[in-house]
């Protein structure tokens, strides 16, 4: 019973679901299902959705140049692993008029392979 | 209804009586809008309005798509018939791109625009292969972004039309690998 108030308790602070502590994630996975993004992500530059290099700790809609839309420009998220982890799960409900029409990952071990890979991308110097 | 009933036809079916008859729907506001064709008003804050964000995402893809393709056909590092393959999918690219600005325009939206640069990992394409994979990884990646897509269209004739680009990326995709000596078609799901 500690254990699950506890788990709550974590899940509350952190953003994670209750009872649902996000799973560990493996940046080499994560790489690999970064090739799903490819249409419209790089880690490196702008393309139809904003560079990756660097997210972690990055205010949303604040890549200097893109072109986001209002709604995330204005949705007051930093980046993080538990707003990834709710943005990845559902980019239209969190972020409501986001240019990222994407149904979602429904995985929580495939966000958080993805969230392990895209933590560990630093923008070259 | 696909994309080019969207683009180059009526919205909807130009009998309102038909369509009403035919649909059973109460009319609301914005059905009424829709059945006077303004979309763009009918989108003020609804589903349209979203499905035509969707359809400019998938526009922007499209068009730097294209330009990809012309990086690689004056590349100089193809040769027939992978230049022909890239210069055919460029097409496609390019016809999809034309559909999407003009369903976005029906809808009442603002197309994207071509950009006037793109960012290609070119120095890292030295011969003909790294070119095909990037392809490939580009057109992999454009499958993820539709199967995305499909379930959020409010409308399911864009999202069958999207569904129908879907297949025409996988297939891409899948006779690129196997220029590159891959197994063309890797899993029984794409995701």
């Amino acid at each position: 019973m500690r254990l699950a108030v506890a788990v709550t308790a974590v899940a509350a602070i952190t953003g994670f679901p209750a009872a649902m502590a996000a799973p560990a994630g493996n940046a080499a996975r994560g790489e690999a299902l970064y090739e799903r993004c490819f249409a419209c992500h790089s880690l490196e530059n702008d393309r139809a959705g904003p560079r990756h290099c660097g997210l972690l700790g990055r205010r949303a809609g604040s890549v200097p140049g893109f072109d986001y839309s209002p709604a995330m420009r204005a949705s007051g998220i930093v980046w993080n692993a538990a707003t990834l982890d709710r943005f990845l799960a559902a980019p239209t409900a969190v972020v409501p008029g986001t240019s990222m029409g994407y149904a979602g990952i429904a995985s929580a071990q495939e966000r958080a392979d993805l969230i392990a890979y895209l933590s560990a991308a630093r923008c070259p110097a | 209804m696909s994309f080019l009933a969207f683009a180059n036809g009526p919205l909807l079916p130009a009998s309102r009586r038909g369509f009403l008859k035919s649909s059973g729907l109460l009319l609301s506001g914005t059905a009424v809008a829709l059945l006077a064709g303004r979309e763009s008003l009918a989108a003020g804050g609804n589903a349209t309005e979203a499905d035509a964000r969707i359809l400019n995402t998938a526009l922007a893809a499209e068009l730097e798509a294209v330009a990809a393709y012309q990086v690689g056909a004056e590349s100089g590092l193809l040769q027939k018939p992978a230049l022909d393959l890239a210069i055919t999918f460029q097409g496609h690219h390019r016809e999809h791109a034309d559909v999407l600005a003009k369903t976005i325009e029906k809808l009442g939206g603002k197309p994207a625009a071509a950009k006037a640069r793109y960012d290609f990992p070119t120095a890292k394409l030295k011969n003909q292969a790294d070119v095909l994979r990037f392809a490939a990884a580009l057109e992999k990646g454009a499958v993820s972004a539709y199967l995305g897509a499909v379930p959020v269209f409010a409308n399911r004739d864009l999202a069958k039309a999207a569904a129908s680009i879907l297949g025409d990326e996988a297939m891409h995709w899948a006779i690129l690998r196997q220029a590159v000596g891959e197994m063309p078609v890797p899993s029984a799901f794409v995701a």
